[in-house]
């Protein structure tokens, strides 16, 4: 709290000098971590993404939906898309649109956007999380690696009926 | 008192019996003002805690829906941003004028930007009250609230830039008037640098606010979501970097007050502060890892802060200051084994517990899952779920809004001149809050794993149109949540108890002593401690503190690769 003696400009004692090392040894690892997992690993944040017309984006997937339906549950289209297909989801206030139907171990390219607001794409139990903006079309090429119904949630602040925006992934073997 | 006004200067000043320094009697004035405002707007924002933390009990689940997304806007613009920054203002004029001897520069504009944030604050609240700004802290867009709710922010933000820019010419014209010798102690180095952030922080936060303000008044068709989020995270980020390194120099003046600390390293410490005012900017990408538009290369090398240089920074920090307290204390003659000196340190004296739980809380979770969450990859499994709040309640609360409290009590005597009453209650209140605080944020954390989210008023999905279960294990997770922050309510009523009653009652005395326990007058003036100055000999040399970060380390890298295994599990994406 007081102004140092006129030289401040000490070298470092041994306990200090060693720290410093560790400490950026430390960083490095913590750095080359990123890249590595980047090439070796299996779960990497997408990195495709389009420029969309908000609205334009909510008719094509309703139209899609539409024509691919399979199956209807609480008034909402189940669609079970090709493996290796474009899959579409639409967030909006307050609705993940349409149910998918995928199967285990088969690679898609999921598209992601929103009609109004910003959302929170969260799919539970398998905790899984991106963030969804409207004008933006995140193409996500996922692999589901377990089976069974998912939930898809809602997490980010969508406007007073956030905590009812749900939908769902059906995963068959 | 001994009142002398400087013809030179154009101040008033008395001289402070403890500490010998020249106090501004302006300065003091305004860091008055500052910190009744910070303190108002703490016990606003703690009410609003209180019924957000009973409504994700979801045994209790007290707010109606829109009462809970009210309040939680209320809740981050008030702690987030007025407490600590009213706090922060009233620590720069500390800093600049009382710790340097000097006048406190342009006090009028300082009284203008007091004003300034105060009307903003209240515009705020009054808006977000009247359910006329449901869009929570971040007001992503196109999320609408009321103009009057952006110009509130704005109004603060510009209070707060000039407060920024008189903390400034106060320091320069402190050296031109020869107020002080040589470099400047490091608090006032750190403050620096927490000022230097807040800066380009305050800049940001205008990017960010002054288009949806337009936008809000239809005078903008559009505020692009993407560009929103980058420049208000600009702000939003930063801001709560400010806290940081503002907190470091609490704890560099905690450390000093209650122990006699010196720095053992101004070089190392300083080193430290300047790599957070480089690189800490950086951090503002953090939010946006999980964010369409932004390359892997972009995200990777923002959020690592440029090979996680600010990183080292709080690492330097982790070790300088605990090694500073353990070598005060080793001079003391506490040299039996590694940890003598830490079972015989003062953990009776308030500040000195407040200290010391707010590096273990901030460091040990703060600092470790921000690091985790932080990582680009791994921000997938933690992106807006409870986690994130689990983070900064540890950092914002339970380190900065600690290491603050900490601070009030030694300020009483000194700048309001009143006796510090309640003096039992002090001692136990940094106990009572870190333990309220630690079950929180665990609680938190622990339903962020579960894939809770964040911001949410109902988890059980009642009235949604398909059926959601989610772990029932978060139940128990969202009640240790709830019971931490009653606990932690405790705490911060004790604290504004203490402030309160010795405000408010007895009659202005001059201070005696600088600590409020134990009997040692001035740290600063009597040299207490033998050997400053000279070498760290082997005898006085921070083992003990070799051990705790090495120990520290070891903690850190588990909870790092137990995320990555955590991330490895779940379905394959790119």
């Amino acid at each position: 709290m007081v102004s140092p003696q006129a030289l401040w400009w000490k070298p470092l004692h041994r306990y200090e000098k060693t720290w410093l090392i560790v400490g950026l040894v430390f960083c490095v690892f913590l750095t080359a971590m990123m890249p590595l997992w980047f090439v070796l690993g299996r779960q990497n944040v997408p990195t495709t993404t389009y420029r969309v017309d908000p609205l334009q984006y909510a008719v094509f997937v309703t139209r899609w939906a539409e024509a691919n339906k399979v199956d209807i549950l609480n008034n909402i289209p189940v669609v079970a898309p090709a493996p290796g297909s474009d899959v579409y989801l639409l967030g909006r206030q307050w609705q993940w649109y349409p149910v998918l139907r995928l199967q285990k171990g088969q690679t898609y390219r999921l598209h992601l956007s929103s009609q109004d607001v910003q959302h929170g794409f969260s799919l539970q139990p398998t905790n899984l999380n991106l963030q969804i903006l409207p004008g933006y079309e995140y193409v996500a090429t996922i692999t589901p690696t377990t089976s069974g119904e998912f939930a898809v949630i809602c997490n980010e602040f969508c406007a007073i009926g956030h905590h009812l925006m749900v939908g769902k992934i059906i995963v068959t073997e | 008192m001994a009142v002398t006004t400087l013809p030179a200067a154009r101040a008033t000043f008395r001289t402070c019996p403890v500490t010998t320094l020249k106090v501004d009697i302006a300065a003091e004035r305004l860091i008055i003002a500052n910190a009744v405002a910070a303190v108002v707007f703490l016990a606003l924002g703690g009410l609003f805690a209180l019924l957000l933390a009973l409504t994700r009990w979801q045994a209790i689940h007290l707010l109606p829906a829109d009462w809970f997304y009210r309040v939680l806007t209320g809740h981050g613009f008030d702690m987030l941003v007025a407490w600590i920054v009213f706090f922060e203002v009233a620590g720069l004029y500390f800093g600049s004028a009382i710790l340097l001897n000097a006048r406190l520069v342009g006090p009028r504009l300082a009284w203008l930007a007091y004003a300034l944030m105060v009307v903003g604050a209240v515009l705020v609240n009054v808006m977000v009250l009247m359910g006329q700004a449901d869009v929570l802290f971040t007001a992503y867009v196109p999320l609408k609230a009321h103009p009057l709710f952006y110009l509130g922010v704005i109004f603060f933000a510009v209070g707060a830039l000039i407060a920024v820019l008189l903390f400034f010419a106060t320091v320069w014209v402190a050296g031109r008037e020869g107020r002080y010798q040589g470099s400047l102690p490091l608090v006032t180095f750190g403050l620096m640098v927490a000022a230097i952030i807040a800066l380009y922080t305050l800049l940001s936060g205008a990017l960010a606010f002054v288009p949806a303000f337009l936008w809000s008044l239809g005078l903008l068709p559009h505020v692009d979501p993407g560009y929103f989020r980058n420049v208000f995270w600009s702000f939003g980020h930063p801001a709560q970097q400010i806290n940081l390194a503002a907190m470091v120099a609490v704890w560099y003046a905690l450390a000093t007050m209650t122990v006699g600390a010196t720095p053992l390293n101004e070089k190392f410490s300083r080193l430290a502060f300047v790599l957070y005012a480089l690189f800490i900017n950086l951090g503002s990408a953090h939010h946006l890892l999980s964010d369409p538009g932004p390359s892997f290369a972009w995200k990777m090398s923002n959020t690592s802060y440029a090979m996680y240089l600010a990183v080292l920074g709080s690492l330097i920090h982790a070790f300088s200051i605990p090694g500073a307290i353990e070598v005060a204390q080793r001079r003391r003659g506490f040299t039996k084994g590694a940890f003598e000196w830490l079972r015989k340190a003062p953990w009776h004296e308030p500040g000195f517990a407040a200290l010391v739980l707010s590096m273990i809380l901030f460091g040990w979770i703060g600092g470790v899952t921000g690091v985790v969450i932080g990582t680009e990859q791994i921000n997938m499994v933690a992106h807006n779920t409870l986690r994130l709040p689990g983070h900064f309640h540890a950092t914002v609360v339970a380190g900065t809004t600690l290491a603050f409290m900490g601070l009030t009590y030694y300020l009483i005597p000194l700048i309001f001149r009143k006796e510090l009453k309640l003096k039992k209650l002090a001692q136990w209140q940094p106990y009572v809050f870190a333990v309220g605080m630690f079950l929180a944020v665990i609680g938190m954390i622990g339903s962020g794993l579960l894939g809770i989210p964040r911001r949410h008023w109902d988890i059980t999905f009642t009235n949604a149109p398909l059926q959601v279960t989610l772990p029932g294990a978060a139940q128990i997770t969202l009640a240790v949540m709830g019971i931490g922050a009653l606990i932690a309510v405790v705490g911060g009523i004790l604290y504004l108890a203490v402030v309160l009653v010795s405000v408010f009652t007895g009659p202005r005395v001059e201070a005696s002593r600088l600590t409020l326990v134990m009997d040692r007058r001035n740290p600063l003036v009597e040299q207490a401690i033998p050997d400053t100055g000279k070498e760290v000999t082997d005898k006085i040399a921070p083992r003990g503190t070799v051990i705790l970060t090495f120990a520290f380390l070891v903690f850190f890298m588990a909870y790092y690769l137990t995320n990555w295994w955590l991330l490895g599990r779940t379905w394959w994406i790119r």
